[in-house]
């Protein structure tokens, strides 16, 4: 099938104007009420569910013809499933797409937060596996919601103690919970908690599951608090290492396997932030000038 | 020198040729039409359509030929393609009461109006395997003597409720809310019957299946009977607001289950039967038959039954896993890349092993001392 012909055959971003007046509506209340999970109908996309529909349809929701579009995963612009999704909109929207973080107007993401920060008008779509941060202490829904109706939260700080008692930290690393201006906890996905402090921004950020069916938010500015205690504090946590290739000392890395002989090597897991760094003349160990490769 | 890993577009680009190949298989074979698919792997064609939740047998079949015969995926095709639709109105309530049967049992009486018709069933064959069907150009079969007219084929269950021996169903009144779209509004719980029928009939026919078999087995046992089984066909009406009634738009082949079961009373009831009720598109006897038993052990509260604690009476972990396509979806993800969070988890189990180290060293150094 040719691209004019998709294109042809699919309303402007795939979705249907009815449902996008559905998940914008979701969209301003969770905004409104910033880490409230709202209900939404979430539709059946052409790729699975956990390959990011719930990102897929926020993004098509607001999606414009003038937006320029950006794709991660794993912080990456080139991994297959970043791909496929770019390829989608360039398919059913056709709309531009950029790998630069800073000239993107939307950025759907998996698992991270761009390492540059954001700015104001810019926006972050998350896809979200699990948008219940109590759900692997408590498996039914419809204790949850009332567990966060009543801000009920002891089981999770019971949660963390415990970890402490026994690995004398909190052993968790990523979907790190996070408190939303005081009132909601909330996951922010399956984000290293490397990137929770990021969360924290001028950019929108907005939150989808399509399988769960649901749709949460944090508006610029939001005030997003990492749990921990105070003889205990939230700490970030990275390779201790620098990127091989461009020797940024302050990016999350991504360790890879060289050879079957324990050789390994560490490179920023943003590709665009190492691609920039080395444009500009900075060089890992293993790096070589970005005009030479 | 290491060069990061690029070529997704590349990789995707050759992997679907592949894929594409594979699908075709030999080429000195025969082609499979959708035709041949549709007629002659009916069965097939009738799972997809009834858990792609979309009547339309050319497509399924489609679905099945694209997905190489992998039927969740051809499920997941349908879907994906429904999605698209634009949602015209919702039809009129089809009378399966006036079904034009090709099979209808009952398993509670001997004989009933309207007779038992055993139509074409696998239920009396041998499973031996027929090797003939290797030779291709068989002659036909015999076709059916086709009947001069279906005759009426009353409702079993109905014998049963004139002695009030049966719990009613009461249809609701015609000014009560129309019953909730599972897939227009997320669902929420807990869920009224109508929703969880919606669930139970597009759900995955092996989860079905096994929740029923659960409760036939002592996971909240509720002994069904059969107490009719119908498949055939019904028309489909729906109003059209510039005519301001209803007229036909089609036909569609459905499969009907109503369970009779045994209830002993409870606190405000008399001991009556009770049903279950399975409806599924296509003839789909296995999954509406354990659907209706799901049902069934879904409405114990309903009835003020004890909650036993059985999965099949658990509302909750029932419909939400009942999903094949949200199901595998889930599964298959984890397939994905995962390298950001298996980093972080690698730092911190590095940290937490070196620390245990020093604390492990640091005592022995205390026991030397």
């Amino acid at each position: 099938m040719s691209v004019e012909q998709i294109a042809g055959e699919y309303n402007f971003a795939y979705l249907d104007e009815q449902t996008k007046r559905m998940i914008r509506r979701a969209l301003l209340k969770a905004l409104a009420i910033p880490g409230y999970q709202v209900p939404f109908a979430s539709r059946e996309m052409p790729m699975p569910y956990g390959w990011g529909t719930g990102g897929v349809q926020i993004s098509a929701a607001i999606m414009v013809p003038e937006d320029r579009f950006k794709v991660i995963d794993q912080g990456a612009d080139d991994t297959t499933n970043a791909v496929s999704i770019r390829r989608f909109f360039e398919k059913v929207a056709q709309v531009e797409t950029t790998e630069k973080t800073a000239e993107a107007t939307v950025i759907q993401t998996r698992h991270r937060i761009p390492e540059r920060d954001l700015t104001e008008g810019q926006v972050l779509v998350y896809q979200v596996p699990i948008p219940e941060p109590l759900r692997f202490l408590e498996p039914s829904e419809v204790e949850t919601r009332k567990m966060h109706a009543l801000e009920e939260y002891g089981l999770m700080h019971v949660k963390l103690y415990e970890d402490i008692a026994r690995h004398g930290e909190i052993a968790t690393a990523y979907a790190y919970p996070v408190k939303v201006e005081g009132r909601y906890v909330m996951d922010p996905s399956p984000i290293p908690k490397f990137d929770n402090p990021k969360l924290e921004m001028a950019g929108i950020q907005l939150f989808g599951a399509g399988r769960e069916q649901r749709i949460y938010a944090l508006p610029p500015y939001c005030e997003v608090v990492s749990l921990d205690f105070e003889d205990y504090p939230f700490t970030r946590m990275r390779a201790e290492h620098c990127c091989d290739l461009c020797g940024a000392e302050d990016s999350y890395l991504d360790e890879v396997i060289t050879d079957d002989a324990g050789g390994r090597m560490f490179v920023c897991s943003d590709t665009d932030f190492c691609g920039e760094r080395r444009a500009a003349g900075h060089l890992g160990p293993l790096g070589v000038a970005e005009s030479a490769a | 020198m290491y060069v990061a890993v690029k070529g997704g577009e590349k990789a995707i680009d050759k992997a679907h040729e592949w894929l594409e190949d594979e699908r075709r298989g030999d080429v000195s074979v025969t082609e499979l039409s959708v035709a041949q698919i549709r007629e002659q792997l009916a069965l097939a064609v009738n799972r997809v359509m009834a858990e792609g939740s979309l009547y339309d047998p050319d497509l399924a079949a489609l679905a099945i030929k694209q997905a190489r015969g992998d039927l969740i995926e051809a499920i997941f095709l349908i879907r994906a393609y429904r999605t698209t639709l634009p949602r015209f109105g919702y039809s009129q309530p089809v009378d399966t009461g006036a079904m034009a049967c090709d099979r209808r049992i009952s398993a509670t009486f001997k004989d009933v109006p309207g007779g038992q018709v055993l139509g074409p069933t696998f239920d009396y064959t041998h499973r031996l395997l027929d090797f003939a069907l290797e030779a291709e150009g068989l002659e036909r079969p015999e076709p059916p003597a086709e009947a001069a007219e279906h005759p009426v084929m009353p409702r079993v269950t109905e014998f049963l409720n004139r002695e009030g021996l049966i719990q009613d169903e009461v249809p609701p009144a015609p000014e009560a809310d129309q019953p909730g779209d599972l897939t227009r509004e997320p669902l929420e719980l807990p869920a009224e019957r109508p929703l969880r029928l919606q669930a139970l009939t597009r759900g995955d026919e092996g989860f079905v299946l096994s929740m029923a078999y659960s409760t036939q087995r002592g996971y909240a046992k509720n002994h069904p009977f059969v107490g009719e089984l119908r498949i055939g066909t019904v028309p489909v009406e729906a109003e059209i607001p510039e005519l301001g009634f209803a007229i036909e738009v089609g036909e569609i082949t459905l499969t009907e289950c109503e369970t009779v079961n045994q209830f002993l009373g409870s606190k405000t009831e008399p001991p009556q039967f009770t049903r279950g009720y399975g409806l599924v598109f296509g003839q789909t006897e296995r999954k509406a038959i354990s659907m209706a038993l799901v049902d069934r052990a879904l409405r114990w509260k309903e009835l003020g039954e004890d909650d036993k604690g059985a999965p099949a009476q658990d509302e909750e972990f029932v419909l939400y896993h009942s999903d094949n396509i949200q199901a595998t979806g889930f599964l298959e993800h984890i397939k994905l890349p995962h390298y950001v969070d298996f980093q972080s988890e690698l730092e911190l189990v590095r940290k937490i092993r070196r620390e245990a180290d020093a604390a492990q060293q640091g005592a022995r150094r205390e026991a030397a001392e």
